[in-house]
């Protein structure tokens, strides 16, 4: 396999985008990653998108972006794995440039999330959990995450006060995000009181439903010196899945899927946990990013709630978790997510995080997930 | 949901039937053509018992449309004795003595009313045991 370096990335404000369509928000930031490169012309693409075909009533993704982009008759491929749909898109990508069977590759991530009620978007997001046997029962996504936090408090003494914590970490680096779609700060006892969502969850706990898309160029690392920007190298990349359901998980307290992608990229990267200077995590709850900390191997178990309020996961501490803000304050549209973590870690690297910085940072991970744990996909990225 | 899709779930629905793995002994609900444990692809089917334990709960306050009559309402993964674990409604139950462990029976009941129509879904929910 060649090895294989990002040279480019390109991402929009997110938030509620009424005045442009999916494909609006994607070719701009498709157009972004391709200037940041300096290429006009891509050799292969693929789309994260969970699902077109409910929120904007299209299918076929892969035909239209690339049309739309102005790249006619090149491969361009649509990857759907829910709410890790943009993570396995990158991945896509790494695979196709490692194999050696295209250069330039573009991967990309794209949501409209907005232009259906909130109801109807709650039940689009409940097709990635098992809706038959889960959905019957009337459980949201809130409530599986919900049931996740009622186990991990009962087992390790998590407590609301921790799940508040990383709501307030993550909107205070959001707060210096200029492409955050909630850059507010909001504090402990703000979270705790804001409204019951599923207990012990609140609106606050949760990530929101946004518009917007991201996009990244990927390239063989040794034709880097070709581009006008330092390539970022993609030195390590995992995918694994896990029971679909919730219930059939026999230890609700971790993430399974995390973990094993986790083994495989730190494998890859020759890199352990220790080894990071900072992570971008998929916290579309306050408690999926505590028991993530703890799946990658950042923390104990058990103590991913600890290290949340204690500060070590701030942006000055020694784990410095989402300081793009994360789902929670940067937006979710599910399938531009895991392309955002790649757009963040890339410019950090470059030294181009602004008010942000993770200082000295030379190493970093992105862990985006699907459904309730279903899949996930962990990738490394260096400085070259 | 369409017909079809109802129908060939009822023996699931109605009796709660699920498959035993030869090799390992675990159970699936719903029955499954590969155990996921081991492997095995040869199962005893059997009806669930009706009693079980609480492993984890919740209570939705924002449902989504064909739930928004119920809400708030509890639920749960539900361990059942003798194996197999399920989501379920917990019904009949008060908000504050919802906890892990907590022992439960099934019960047959109305889940949700769907469409214009209003053709009504049945199916289990837990309650509370109450000695
Ligand atoms: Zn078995």
């Amino acid at each position: 396999m060649r090895d294989v370096a990002v040279i480019g990335v390109g991402m929009q404000k997110w938030g509620e985008l009424w005045a442009k369509s999916a494909r609006d928000i994607f070719v701009e930031s498709a157009l972004l990653a391709m200037d940041d490169a300096g290429v006009d012309k891509i050799d292969s693409m693929y789309v994260g998108c969970m699902a077109p075909g409910v929120f904007d009533a299209q299918e076929h993704l892969g035909s239209l972006m690339a049309d739309y982009l102005g790249q006619r008759n090149i491969p361009s491929t649509r990857v759907e794995s829910a709410c890790a749909s943009g993570g396995l898109a990158f991945r896509m990508a790494y695979m196709d440039v490692a194999s050696g069977m295209h250069d330039i590759v573009l991967a990309g991530g794209v949501e409209k999330m907005t232009d259906i009620s909130g109801s109807d978007a709650t039940h689009a997001l409940a097709t990635a959990a098992d809706m038959k046997w889960e959905g019957v029962s009337g459980v949201t996504f809130p409530g599986l995450y919900a049931m996740m936090a009622v186990a991990h408090m009962e087992k390790y003494g998590t407590t609301r006060e921790q799940l508040a914590h990383v709501a307030v970490k993550n909107h205070d680096n959001g707060s210096m995000n200029s492409r955050a779609q909630f850059p507010m700060k909001i504090t402990v006892d703000g979270v705790i009181n804001s409204v019951k969502v599923a207990d012990p969850l609140n609106i606050l706990d949760c990530s929101p439903i946004t518009d917007g898309a991201a996009a990244a160029i990927l390239v063989p690392a040794d034709m880097v010196k070709k581009f006008k920007k330092p390539g970022v190298k993609v030195t390590g990349s995992g995918h694994a899945t896990d029971t679909i359901a919730l219930h059939d998980r026999e230890d609700l307290t971790t993430l399974a899927a995390v973990n094993a992608a986790a083994e495989q990229a730190y494998k890859m990267a020759g890199k352990g946990p220790s080894d990071m200077d900072f992570v971008e995590v998929h916290d579309c709850f306050t408690i999926a990013e505590i028991i993530v900390s703890e799946s990658l191997g950042l923390f104990e178990r058990g103590k991913g709630g600890p290290a949340a309020e204690s500060g070590e996961t701030s942006l000055t501490g020694r784990m410095p978790i989402n300081p793009s803000g994360g789902l929670k304050s940067k937006g979710h549209p599910v399938g531009a997510t895991g392309i955002a973590q790649v757009v963040e870690i890339t410019e950090q690297l470059r030294g181009e995080g602004g008010p942000r910085q993770v200082k000295n940072a030379r190493v970093a991970l992105a862990q985006n997930m699907g459904g309730s744990g279903g899949s996930s996909v962990v990738h490394i990225l260096e400085v070259m | 949901m369409p017909p079809a899709r109802s129908w060939r779930a009822y023996p699931q629905v109605y009796r709660l039937e699920a498959a035993r793995c030869k090799k390992c002994g675990k159970v699936s609900f719903p029955p499954r053509l590969v155990c996921n444990k081991c492997g095995e692809r040869e199962f005893d089917r059997f009806n669930m018992k009706r009693t079980g334990k609480v492993v984890t709960h919740t209570i939705i306050r924002t449902p989504s449309d064909e739930f928004s009559g119920e809400a708030p309402f509890a639920v749960g993964v539900v361990e059942m004795d003798g194996g197999g674990r399920l989501t379920t409604q917990i019904a009949d139950v008060s908000f504050d003595e919802l906890k892990i462990g907590l022992p439960v029976q099934m019960e047959f009941r109305r889940l949700y009313t769907e469409g214009d129509a209003g053709v009504i879904h049945y199916g289990h929910k837990a309650v509370p045991i109450r000695q």
